[in-house]
């Protein structure tokens, strides 16, 4: 369970255009009839990629109309689960990984890159308002540790030079490429496979 | 070690590409058809005679689980849920299977769901898993279109049809009846047991949830025989397990090997040993963070599976074994662990919500050396009070751990915590209730 604050300044109204609703209906028909509750965790991450990254109470009120369901039930799971924002986050939104596996192998020295080259704090904006960055929980690639999340892809591997690289290119405007930064692309003991070796790579 | 041969996860390490051609030729989807027509009483006495224990972290017999589904779909259809929700810190197995082991898992649900009389199959993928989810989306496409799954699979006459449902990074919803929850579309807090899950599940049905690496090793289960799977391992540890090794290992991987093996022979073998040396090692996490750690003189001789690791006092969990060695504060370790739980904790039940906070506060403290040596029996008797006393096993996942600590590396704990109540200097403040503080510097 997460603390979350509601942004100040909420739009006027959502709507979910032409795509999303696209999207929106094809899983709600995933659900049996009667149950469509149930896509409300997919029709908000929906919500929250068409309205840059963050969720305002009026796509919750759209939604809720949407399924037929009382508005503060979609509030619930909105504010319950860490990966819904509710105010603005980076066009490149960084999570970098603190857990104790990725902590006994130097996240702590991400932290500190991401306090330097994007913003003191967490979740606020980096000067040019591209990045914003916050610590999480576990992400579940504890064996390339440390590791990072930006949006949608896996940074591995990681140590604090790496992770300066990786923000300059986006300062740069470019995407830099999501992966192992050992080059592993998979989960491998790096110069030391033991097992497999009849497969081709090996 | 184990022979490549009997590996069942052949493409672990995404050496030959994931696509069902690919898979075909690992043997995937070969002789599904025949398997299906032998039965569902066949396939549930041969997955209870290999003795096949769930791979999500409790270890509870599939073959046993499967078979408490009602034999007949009577008013209510039947539903199969499977667990990708991976988040126990140190664990990273299932993200492999997702994303290089589709069509075994997808294999492993038609033959469940077969099995327990289920039409519909959920896989419910933790939301941060999303290339992975897309690349598992791309398999069930594949078998789609090739009549693997769907109306009249393999032309079996069974229809089976897969969906994926993210979370939506919620720790708790790794717990089978908060996945429930949240697949309603509510928020994840676990339900009571009973009733349980496998009478009255999702939508109030027969439901039943497996872990991604069960399913997924059931197929080559019943290719190779029950008697293959449990002549591996020893008696109700049978079989191979992926294995996550990370932490302060020179070489941190994921690896299948047989149960039983020796951790010692698992990290040194695979993960090219302790950084600094075997003697350099502190102590070992054997199956995620909701398990106690074991020092060093237990991992010397420890094996791992289940019933080795609750004869050491601690769990196999899902066997993600965190390593950390001397360069490490222990104590600091475990505080983070500590913040972990207090940051999923769903908030339920008062005794985890208050307890997981009181165990953070007081863990850092004791990092800093600020606490008094009382709090040492302190701490344990919080974490006694939530063990036990919450819905879910998250209370005791949280302080498990805790104590794990406490009864392994007290002395350490003590040393660094020497601070003494007793006032020492007087001073004229009467009032003053806290009168300790004065002494701290800037009191």
């Amino acid at each position: 369970m997460s603390i979350k604050k509601i942004h100040k300044d909420q739009p006027e109204t959502f709507e979910f255009n032409e795509k999303s609703m696209q999207a929106a209906n094809k899983i709600v028909s995933n659900y049996p009839d009667g149950k469509q509750q149930s896509a409300v965790m997919a029709l908000l991450y929906i919500a929250q990629r068409q309205n840059d990254n963050w969720i305002p109470l009026k796509a919750m009120k759209y939604i809720a109309k949407f399924l037929g369901m009382p508005y503060i039930k979609v509030y619930e799971v909105a504010t319950f689960y860490s990966m819904y924002n509710l105010s603005p986050v980076g066009k490149y939104f960084f999570q970098v990984c603190t857990t104790t596996p990725c902590m006994l192998r130097g996240a702590y020295d991400l932290v500190k890159v991401c306090k330097k080259k994007i913003s003191k704090k967490e979740n606020e904006l980096s000067q040019d308002g591209k990045i914003s960055w916050m610590e999480v929980e576990c992400l579940g690639a504890c064996v390339n540790a440390p590791m990072m999340q930006v949006n949608e892809d896996y940074y591995e591997d990681l140590n604090d030079k790496k992770l300066e690289e990786i923000i300059d290119t986006i300062y740069q405007n470019k995407i830099p490429k999501p992966g192992s930064y050992t080059g592993r692309i998979n989960a491998e003991p790096v110069n030391n496979r033991k097992t497999l070796l009849g497969n081709k790579n090996a | 070690m184990l022979k490549d041969e009997d590996r069942i996860f052949q493409n672990l390490y995404n050496d030959n590409g994931a696509d069902l051609e690919s898979a075909k030729l690992r043997n995937d989807w070969s002789g599904t058809k025949e398997i299906l027509e032998k039965g569902r009483d066949w396939i549930i006495n041969e997955v209870k005679s290999s003795e096949l224990r769930g791979r999500g972290g409790a270890g509870f017999p599939t073959g046993l689980k499967w078979s408490f589904a009602p034999k007949e779909v009577v008013s209510r259809p039947h539903y199969l849920v499977i667990n990708a929700d991976e988040s126990e810190p140190g664990t990273c197995k299932d993200r492999d299977i997702l994303r290089f082991e589709p069509h075994k898992l997808i294999e492993g649900c038609l033959i469940a769901s077969y099995a327990v009389n289920a039409h519909k199959c959920y896989i419910y993928i933790r939301g941060e898993y999303f290339n992975e989810g897309q690349k598992l989306q791309i398999a069930i496409d594949e078998a789609y279109k090739n009549n693997l799954i769907g109306k009249d699979s393999l032309n079996s006459g069974w229809d089976l049809d897969i969906y994926i449902h993210y979370g939506a990074g919620a720790y708790i919803c790794g717990e089978e009846t908060a996945l429930l929850e949240s697949l309603e579309g509510k928020k994840g807090q676990p339900r009571l047991k009973p009733p349980f899950p496998a009478l009255i599940g999702l939508y109030g049905c027969p439901t039943i949830i497996n872990n991604v690496e069960t399913v997924a090793a059931v197929p080559t289960i019943l290719r190779r025989g029950a008697k293959w799977f449990s002549s591996l391992g020893r008696p109700k540890n049978t079989g191979t397990k992926i294995y996550c090794i990370s932490g302060n290992v020179n070489n941190p991987c994921n690896v299948e090997e047989e149960m039983g093996i020796p951790l010692r022979e698992l990290i040194e073998t695979h993960a090219g040993g302790v950084v600094g040396g075997w003697d350099n090692l502190k102590a070992v996490i054997p199956g995620g963070s909701s398990m106690p750690m074991l020092p060093k003189e237990i991992c010397d001789n420890m094996k791992m599976d289940f019933d080795s690791c609750v004869e050491n006092k601690t769990g196999l969990g899902t066997a993600g074994i965190v390593v950390i060695n001397n360069d490490q504060d222990i104590i600091k370790c475990m505080a983070r662990i500590a913040r972990f739980y207090k940051h999923e904790s769903c908030g339920q039940c008062t005794p985890c919500r208050e307890g997981s906070g009181w165990m953070w506060r007081m863990l850092e403290r004791m990092a800093a050396g600020e606490a008094t040596p009382d709090e040492v029996d302190m701490l344990f008797d919080v974490t006694k009070q939530i063990e036990g006393h919450t819905i879910c096993a998250f209370g005791e996942g949280s302080s498990w751990p805790v104590q794990g600590l406490i009864r392994h590396f007290k002395d350490e704990i003590l040393d660094r915590n020497k601070f003494d109540p007793v006032v020492k200097k007087q001073k004229n403040i009467p009032y003053l209730v806290d009168q300790h503080l004065l002494e701290k510097e800037n009191a």
